[in-house]
């Protein structure tokens, strides 16, 4: 055994392992650059080869085409960098409609999982099960060529008592017009808003000095909704009504809601609602059940069992998972393009691109947006889920 | 105003009164006819075999198990499907689990206080000055401020007994409460439940601790499948046994 080989006590430069490391990273770095200059240097040969001006100046060319729905004033005279914004504040509106509305319908969902109600419980398997496990791009054409299109024409409306219309060309819902003593109003949902805070403060406060509780939601919708109905009603309700009304063939006046937006958002929703659900699911099944008895033993009643120790055990578990479906949800929206509604993606790397052929640069300022919009759910997202994890060790 | 008059329909000694227990987990009987009254003040180590039903019984006590026959009388109150009842009963009843079950996302301080904030109505600072009386008998006050996670699990254990305690309840219940931790951890828990049982304390503690149960239990319950097979004072129930049962079980569990 005494033949052992004998390490040596200064080994052989390559035999190093930081040296290795180092040579080996160095290696990575000269391939990683050569790729990206012969992408780069390519791309530019062969743009000048086809006479395709590269830079942002188009932007500043007139678009000359129209958009289906637009939040800012847009026509066909504007510039293709207005489009870039009209599509943009598309994307965001339907983003924004999804991820709240799939944030309301996959919690309810997710709650229902553990109704005792054995229906309830049912129908909410169903609904995950089902819609979970159907292509998007599907659901968008069922919604819009099946539901939607086989909804009445503008003359044979549905209405709901004459002042909000469904028919096959959107939803038309009535507009207010603020007149003189509107700002009261305005002033009336500021000042609930403030109150309600002030209230929570209060509420705590008298329950940490005199162990009194205080039901605060209650009497925070009672603020919400009541100071904003008194304000209506001592101004003498300062809006006008713009109500939309049959001219011809279409409605005119009021607020429309497009097809293609109601069938995007129904999807992204009903789509998106299906895996909170299961994350939220998910989340309140890690919450051990040693738990709920250790609350149940020390005479807790069970809502605030829910309250106390279930919710703020299972959001660590929830919010790393809303995150990443809020993140699916505003990709998923580029679907928008199946189906004409008018996103950033239909509008800029659809009609835009296609007109001035400026492919690498509306490409890349499109990905940025994304990437932007996405890296700004994931920073909030984490604020939220950094409140809620827990400090071990 | 229904539980009040409860209480004083039974006007005994005995705090805890089991009688004709009965519990079916689906086609298994897990509980046959439990009959058992304990005294205020009393002291009960539980012990038997993996299966044998003494975990089931004591968490019927404060109902995290519901029976299906007999009946269950806790300082007056009866175990019915009542809410109001169930509350009350859970208010005299304090428990501490195996797995010790804080909860991981409160300081310890804020586990010993929830209870009396919420359920009690009570001040936060009178609270947090009964949490830090507590956590001074348990020996600990100095981790306050800290989270379940960085506790030992003896530490953990007396954080659990001090978050019972904070209820001022009229009975403990211990479920197995050492057999999760370490050895060098068992004395600091058993140390606390003696200190509890010599002052006077009603308890019920599911145990295997054999030392435990010859310093301080009145008397000591051999349950088997689902049955009470022997109820008799240490001295006797160790020395004297008088079912093949419980001299197996003796026989397995003092092998070592």
């Amino acid at each position: 055994m005494s033949e052992k080989p004998q390490v040596k006590s200064s080994p052989s430069f390559f035999n190093n392992p930081r040296n290795r490391s180092i040579i080996y990273q160095l290696l990575l770095l000269f391939g990683l650059g050569y790729f990206f200059y012969s992408i780069i240097s390519n791309t530019l040969a062969n743009m000048e080869a086809r006479g395709i001006q590269s830079g942002y100046d188009f932007l500043f060319n007139t678009a000359g085409f129209d958009i289906l729905m637009s939040l800012i004033p847009y026509d066909a005279t504007n510039t293709y960098g207005r489009t870039f914004i009209v599509g943009l504040l598309n994307t965001v509106l339907v983003s924004i409609i999804g991820i709240i509305l799939s944030t309301m319908v996959g919690f309810i969902m997710g709650v229902a999982h553990f109704s005792h109600n054995l229906l309830i419980r049912k129908l909410a398997t169903a609904y995950v099960e089902t819609f979970r496990n159907i292509p998007l791009l599907l659901q968008i054409f069922f919604w819009y060529f099946a539901v939607l299109a086989a909804l009445p024409s503008a003359r044979q409306s549905m209405s709901l008592g004459e002042v909000i219309f469904l028919n096959v060309r959107g939803l038309y819902f009535p507009g207010l017009t603020p007149e003189g003593g509107a700002s009261v109003v305005y002033a009336a949902i500021a000042a609930a808003i403030i109150g309600i805070f002030v209230l929570k403060r209060w509420a705590k406060k008298r329950q940490d000095d005199t162990g009194q509780q205080f039901p605060v939601l209650w009497v925070s919708l009672g603020m919400l909704f009541g100071l904003p109905l008194l304000a209506l009603i001592v101004m003498g309700f300062p809006f006008a009504w713009d109500i939309p009304y049959l001219k011809g063939f279409n409605f005119r006046g009021g607020i429309t809601v497009i097809p293609e937006l109601m069938a995007l958002a129904l999807a992204l929703t009903v789509y998106t609602g299906a895996f909170i659900a299961e994350a939220v699911r998910a989340g309140i099944q890690a919450v051990p059940h040693g738990q709920t008895e250790a609350a149940r033993s020390i005479g807790l009643k069970e809502g605030k069992i829910m309250k106390l120790i279930i919710v703020p055990q299972a959001m660590r578990v929830i919010v790393p998972l809303l995150n990443s479906e809020y993140q699916s949800l505003v990709k998923n929206s580029t679907l928008a393009t199946a189906i004409g509604y008018p996103d950033l993606f239909t509008v800029f790397v659809g009609t835009t691109l296609n007109q001035t052929g400026q492919a690498i640069e509306i490409v890349f300022m499109t990905m940025a947006v994304y990437f932007v919009v996405n890296m700004t759910i994931s920073f909030l997202m984490n604020r939220l889920n950094s409140s809620v994890a827990l400090t071990e060790r | 105003m229904s539980v009040e008059q409860e209480k004083t329909n039974e006007n005994n000694d005995d705090i805890i009164v089991i009688k004709d227990l009965n519990k079916w987990y689906g086609e298994f009987h897990v509980l046959k006819d439990i009959n058992l009254r304990v005294k205020k003040g009393e002291k009960i180590v539980i012990c038997g075999p993996s299966g044998s039903g003494k975990s089931t019984m004591t968490r019927c006590i404060n109902r995290l198990e519901e029976f299906q026959r007999g009946s269950l009388t806790v300082n007056g109150v009866e175990m019915i499907e009542d809410v109001k009842n169930i509350e009350a009963i859970r208010r005299e009843v304090g428990m501490v689990f195996q797995h010790f079950n804080l909860f991981p996302h409160l300081t310890i301080l804020e586990n010993l206080t929830l209870g009396p904030i919420w359920v009690q109505k009570k001040p936060k600072k009178e609270a947090e000055a009964t949490a830090m009386k507590y956590l001074e008998r348990v020996k600990i006050p100095d981790q306050a401020n800290k989270f379940p996670g960085q506790l030992s699990g003896g530490q953990q254990q007396r954080v659990a007994i001090a978050r019972s305690l904070c209820m001022n309840p009229e009975i403990m219940l211990f479920d197995e409460p050492t057999s999760a931790l370490d050895p060098e951890m068992i004395k600091e828990v058993l140390d606390v439940m003696i200190e509890l049982a010599n002052e006077g304390m009603t308890m019920l503690c599911v145990t295997h601790e054999m030392g435990f149960a010859k310093k301080v239990a009145d008397r000591v319950i051999f349950m088997d499948a689902g049955e009470i097979v022997e109820q008799n004072t240490p001295e006797e129930i160790f020395n004297n046994p008088q079912t093949d049962r419980l001299q197996l079980f003796l026989s397995q569990i003092l092998d070592h």
